[in-house]
């Protein structure tokens, strides 16, 4: 597979090492004259100079060819661009965008961007998965036009709705699967319809985006 | 008419100015305070501190009701960015930017967005300036 990487950052750089490893053709764009040469003494000659947002530079790059570019520099509207360009003269089939702004990713989207990946949401999820009292993780969106459903991590609260009650008794949202449970940091379990919840536990469930309230209101009490 | 201008430098000032003139409402918006001192003593628009960018600076400067988006700051794909956000996901009629490269100022027309590259302009004024 042929693959444009825009951006030689600390994640272009890392990115394009690992996709060469994988073995792909990997180009790598860059504006600056520095980072080119570190790169190209690093991993080969594999950098070109210029802006990936000019059509010229996209064209001496063999984006025409390309099945894949992934923008991630460090402006939102640099990624947009890059992608656009590649879309929309190179009929790319498939562009990524880093977005930092999140609120970014529904517009990216709207404007034709295949795959967005949101660095600030990932990392507030992982540092909302490390503190012990948030009540509800959001583990894994699924990415594509297939957002409806998520992961989640619920923790249980005493005092909530669901403790001391079997899966069977629980009032689940529609659609809503619970699938692990870890309690008190031993070996998880899948539940079945007599296991009762504990003060403390950790749910996995699979749900649709919509019912996050209802399984946050059941477990969390607020 | 209600027009919504993104950058207040030297082209957005202007224009800001001569549309107040003429009577229509204007928002100049800018990132930067400080560009706002080349609006004129006698501008009765509003000068809105904000990136035009984020869809809640947007809504604030009422681009909901605006008639028309000009896009003129510095960088390129803001202006591209701003203006496909006022077209396609504001619905504003009249969207208009600035592009300087003219390759990409092709594409975007291509895709339906007004842009004036003054590159390709000052380019072929200054060209007709030799011919004549």
């Amino acid at each position: 597979m042929y693959i444009i990487v825009v951006g030689g950052g600390r994640l272009g750089y890392s990115l394009t090492k690992a996709l060469l490893s994988e073995g792909h053709e990997t180009l790598l764009i860059d504006k600056n004259a520095e980072v080119c040469e570190k790169i190209n003494k690093e991993l080969g000659s594999i950098c070109l100079r210029g802006d990936a947002c000019e059509t010229a530079i996209q064209a001496e790059a063999g984006t025409g060819r390309a099945d894949l570019l992934i923008a991630t520099t460090g402006e939102d509207e640099d990624n947009l661009v890059a992608c656009q360009v590649a879309k929309y003269r190179f009929n790319v089939p498939r562009t990524i965008a880093r977005v930092r702004v999140p609120r970014n990713e529904q517009i990216f989207k709207q404007l034709g961007v295949d795959v967005t990946v949101n660095s600030t949401n990932i990392i507030l999820e992982r540092i909302e998965h490390e503190v012990p009292s948030h009540p509800l993780t959001h583990l894994f969106c699924l990415t594509g036009d297939n957002r409806e459903m998520e992961i989640l991590e619920i923790r249980a609260a005493s005092g909530s709705a669901a403790i001391d009650k079997s899966l069977n008794d629980l009032q689940l949202p529609n659609k809503a699967v619970l699938g692990l449970v870890i309690r008190n940091g031993e070996k998880p379990f899948v539940p079945r319809g007599d296991t009762v919840f504990k003060p403390g536990d950790q749910v996995i469930a699979v749900a649709p985006t919509d019912a996050e309230e209802e399984l946050r209101k059941l477990f969390s009490g607020k | 008419m209600k027009v919504i201008i993104m950058g207040c430098g030297r082209v957005g000032a202007q224009m800001a100015a001569l549309l107040d003139q003429e009577g229509h409402s204007v928002t100049a918006l800018d990132t930067d305070a400080y560009s706002f001192r080349r609006l004129p003593p006698d501008f009765k628009g509003e000068a809105l501190l904000g990136d035009g960018l984020d869809e809640d600076v947007l809504r604030r400067a009422g681009i909901e009701e605006a008639d028309a988006f000009v896009a003129v700051t510095q960088e390129d794909n803001r202006n591209v960015m701003a203006a496909q956000i006022a077209q396609k996901i504001f619905n504003v009629k009249k969207v208009v930017c600035r592009i300087y490269d003219p390759m990409r100022r092709d594409l975007y027309s291509v895709l339906g967005l007004e842009a004036i590259s003054p590159t390709i302009v000052l380019a072929e004024m200054l060209k007709e300036k030799l011919e004549s």
